[in-house]
């Protein structure tokens, strides 16, 4: 083998999205020398997609908003399964991270008196979501970008990490990666490493995840020995676009609800009037004329003297309403329900508040959005699951690992509020950053990386080229994307998660002799036959973890446990680590919430 | 391969790297409301895992995907195959203007050095962050941008006279106008924009607005109004100082 290219720093930031950019920043800032190593070009990360906006009780749009109602609505929506303190730091913190973001030189949407405006969303109580139109997460990457290319920070621009690497004490002491352009290998020295590498969405067919959601940072975690927490929670986004087929899953933003945009069936129907579960009794319309009032208000820049319509309960109650809509023969010609904001809004706010949800749908769909509803359904769109992490360091399991962002799991429960990812990025960002900086400091010099270990390795991802007669990766990565999509979707039995259990072994041995043609240069094919180990293995560690949660929470639902069962698996969590023997879930229970937490979430 | 039926798309698209490359034709089923970048995906997964192809969002809201369809400038995943005929073979390049990597993706590190050298929002001291939403209109059209870098791609400064050194390009001075017209910021930057970064080579052709797949006014909302000021700070210092001073346009 070519001798491979190093680099030494005390800090390497695995993921250039929201959370890596964050990290980045405030470690660099802490003047120990920081990488930045993503697999696309620098602001092209899932963060840049988000539209709807940042949630953060900034209080601007509606005075009465504080952080004590973001930690409720967030508790509440993930079903009383978050980490407390990752919940109380997240809504406590989150609104000095977005003034500072505005500081930095984003420019939100303003409020008549020249303040941060701000938007309703699902499951929050108040209009809490900065925002910058529908293309809030641009306005977030670009500032965090541009602020951290002059801080000085490193950045490794399409590279992408394989393995982390580690002491014979179990400290991490670098990773192995390799250019997707050249195809070379570099192995990064480090004393702490931040894993932001966002999510899992390409195991699922339908999904509003890019090629990067490979699952990568969630397996370099489990096989360097840190655990993933609540894995059994994938949300399924309710308004994904249908149709046509190729745009199946592309995001429609919940901002289209916010704005007052309605859900009706076949018939017209607005069903999700009788969708409101028992939690969310008394805080929703129970009128069309009641949520009409409310948008009204709304529109009108007063505050309502209305409750929010229906459309805006959390997501995994609206995902389950459609699908039970589509599921009675009432959904829409392709198999979908219908949105509608023409009738709601005016053209021109309609282009003003979404304007690129109106561009989406005219050249994608040729539906014009300010006269027609759209089509929509459930698309797979974020994990609550991820790695198990310290609430106030990030810092995982293993020494000198952190993680932050969408890639780490805890703070959001059983479901994800929207808007309540962005300000988790910033938060925790700004936090594993801070941590990792002073673990580096605190430490001594680099160790010495295992070069028989990285020459194996590098050896090991070379093979998929040299085989006889194997499968192409495309058509394995397609048969579990079909799979899981079947078998462990929405809407989940024990005898679907057995079998997907049972197809995935046969896919990794199939993955096992997959065989790529071409050279090691910007080779796709080779990048995603590696691909399939990470999403093979987090694939079983959702399902794994689906099979075990018998009762139905938040984005988990099971066919055969439709009720929540709070005797039982109403204070715990599920853990998955790697062993010997494979992927291996166990049982734990929530840390206790403090009494005075409890108070707040008290109804 | 299969003949072609009306159902397929004939795509010819560039193989090679900078030193050379040849257009290679390949036939893929076409399936209602499908862009240009499912045709490549499709050939990737059935013909050609090696081919090289920048993509992230599929919904033209991050930039990677820039490419020339026809000769034209294009996000492939915004571009649907219905707006070609029936039959038609569509020739897919990288853009011209950056050398090329392998395929249809090219190195765009040029664009990342210079904006590098672009200074950052510096908020004046005493702002308390209030401003109105037409202040922050202005802005925010500039800061629409998702760096596809297909103004780049087609400004003949850079793509055929190929100024990389003396001109930043319309992506950058549409940054740079958002800063200048940001309504805290406190920072002077239009020296340089004359100077370092060169704005005396756009000739205002107007065909980098003409591309922006974001509609971003390239020419008339950024670079008109810098050229502008320019024109005034230095044919006419008084109104230049009064500006300074006084913070008013
Ligand atoms: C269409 C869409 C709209 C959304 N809208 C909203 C919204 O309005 N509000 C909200 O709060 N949330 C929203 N979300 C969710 C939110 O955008 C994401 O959860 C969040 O951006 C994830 O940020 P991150 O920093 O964790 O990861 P990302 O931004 O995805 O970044 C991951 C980074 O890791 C890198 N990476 C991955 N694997 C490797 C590897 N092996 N080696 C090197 N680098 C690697 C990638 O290249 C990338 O740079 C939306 C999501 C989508 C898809
Ligand atoms: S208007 Fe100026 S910047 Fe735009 S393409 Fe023409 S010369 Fe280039
Ligand atoms: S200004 Fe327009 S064309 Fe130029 S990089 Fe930005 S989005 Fe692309
Ligand atoms: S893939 Fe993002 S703009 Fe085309």
């Amino acid at each position: 083998m070519d001798k491979y290219e190093t680099h030494e720093y005390d800090v390497v930031v695995i993921g250039a999205g929201g959370a890596g950019l964050r990290a980045a920043i405030e470690s660099s800032a802490a003047g120990v020398k920081t990488a930045l190593v993503c697999k696309s070009l620098l602001g092209k990360a899932h963060t840049v997609m988000a539209e709807g906006g940042v949630a953060a009780s900034l209080a601007s749009a509606d005075t009465r908003d504080n952080w004590e109602t973001h930690y409720r609505d967030t508790i509440k929506g993930g079903k009383y399964l978050n980490q407390w303190r990752m919940a109380q730091l997240h809504a406590q913190e989150s609104p000095d991270r977005v003034r500072e973001l505005q500081e930095w030189g984003a420019v939100f949407d303003r409020t008549r008196e020249g303040g941060i405006n701000q938007r309703n969303f699902g499951g929050h109580t108040y209009p809490r979501l900065a925002h910058v139109g529908d293309r809030t997460g641009l306005e977030i990457i670009r500032t965090l970008q541009d602020r951290g290319v002059h801080q000085g920070i490193d950045v490794y621009m399409e590279c992408t990490i394989r393995t982390i690497l580690k002491d014979p004490d179990g400290h991490v002491s670098g990773c192995l990666g390799y250019w997707r352009e050249s195809g070379r290998f570099v192995v990064f020295h480090a004393k702490s490493i931040v894993l932001a590498t966002g999510g899992i969405g390409r195991c699922w067919d339908i999904t509003s995840n890019s090629w990067e959601y490979t699952a990568d940072g969630h397996a370099l975690a489990l096989w360097a020995g840190a655990e993933l927490i609540d894995s059994e929670f994938v949300q399924f986004h309710p308004t994904g676009m249908v149709w046509p087929p190729s745009v199946k899953g592309t995001l429609i933003t919940e901002g289209v609800r916010g704005e007052g945009g309605v859900l009706k069936n076949i018939d017209g129907e607005r069903f999700m009037f009788d969708n409101i579960p028992e939690m969310f009794q008394g805080e929703y319309a129970e009128t069309e004329e009641e949520a009409t009032r409310w948008v009204e208000a709304v529109v009108a820049d007063r505050r309502p003297d209305a409750r929010r319509p229906p459309e805006l309960l959390t997501r995994d109650v609206v995902a389950r309403a459609i699908r039970r809509e589509v599921r009675a023969g009432r959904g829409s010609p392709h198999g979908g329900v219908f949105l509608d904001i023409a009738s709601k809004r005016s053209a021109e706010a309609i282009k003003r508040k979404l304007p690129s949800m109106y561009h989406q749908f005219k050249e994608l769909a040729n539906v014009d959005i300010t006269t027609d509803p759209m089509e929509v359904g459930p698309t797979c769109h974020y994990t609550m699951g991820g790695v198990r992490v310290d609430p106030e360091s990030q810092e995982t399991r293993v020494p000198g690992m952190f993680a932050a962002g969408e890639v780490a799991g805890g703070m959001h429960g059983a479901n994800r509020l929207g808007g309540n990812s962005l300000s988790d990025l910033l938060v925790f960002g700004k936090r594993a950053g801070e941590f990792a900086a002073r673990h580096a400091a605190d430490r001594a010099d680099l160790t010495a990386i295992n070069e028989t270990e990285v020459e194996e390795r590098a050896a090991a991802m070379l093979e998929p080229f040299g085989r006889e007669g194997g499968e192409n990766p495309y058509t394995v990565h397609e048969d579990l994307r079909n799979m899981m999509q079947d078998k462990v979707g929405i809407v989940r039995t024990e005898e679907d998660l057995v079998s997907a259990i049972e197809a995935i072994a046969s896919l990794r041995t199939r993955a096992a002799g997959v065989k790529v043609g071409g050279n090691i240069q910007y080779n796709p094919g080779w990048h995603l036959a590696l691909d399939l180990d990470n999403m093979l293995d987090i694939s079983e560690a959702v399902a794994r973890s689906a099979l075990m949660r018998t009762e139905s929470r938040g984005a988990h639902t099971r066919e055969d446990f439709p009720d929540s069962d709070e005797q039982t698996w109403g204070q715990q969590n599920l853990v998955t680590c790697q062993t010997e023997s494979g992927v291996e879930v166990q049982v734990e229970s929530l840390p206790e919430m403090p009494p005075e937490l409890k108070e707040l979430i008290k109804d | 391969m299969n003949q072609p039926t009306t159902q397929d798309v004939t795509l010819e698209i560039f193989r090679g790297d900078d030193d050379g490359g040849e257009m290679v034709e390949y036939t893929v089923e076409v399936q209602e409301g499908m862009v240009v970048l499912d045709a490549i995906h499709a050939v990737q997964a059935q013909h050609a895992g090696d081919l090289a192809c920048r993509w992230n969002c599929k919904a033209g809201k991050c930039g990677s995907c820039s490419g020339e369809v026809n000769g034209h400038p294009k996000l492939m995943c915004m571009d649907r195959l219905d707006n070609y005929e029936a039959g038609e073979t569509i020739t897919v390049r990288p853009m011209k203007t950056f050398p090329i990597v392998k395929d249809i993706t090219c190195d765009v590190s040029w664009n990342f050095e210079r904006n590098a050298k672009i200074q950052t929002l510096q908020p004046r001291a005493d702002t308390d962050w209030q401003f109105t939403q037409r202040e922050a209109d202005r802005v925010q059209e500039f800061r629409k941008c998702i760096e596809c870098f297909l103004c780049q791609n087609v400004c003949h400064v850079l793509r055929d006279h190929d100024r990389k050194e003396e001109f930043i390009g319309p992506r950058f001075l549409v940054r740079l106008a958002s800063l200048e017209m940001h309504p805290v910021d406190d920072a002077d930057r239009l020296e340089q924009v004359k100077d370092e970064f060169g704005i005396g080579y756009c000739n205002i052709t107007k065909c980098c607005t003409e591309a922006c797949p974001e509609g971003i006014t390239i020419t008339d909302n950024a670079i008109i109004p810098m050229k502008e000021r320019l024109v005034d700070r230095y044919y006419d210092p008084v109104l230049w100082l009064w500006r300074k001073l006084t913070g008013k346009d």
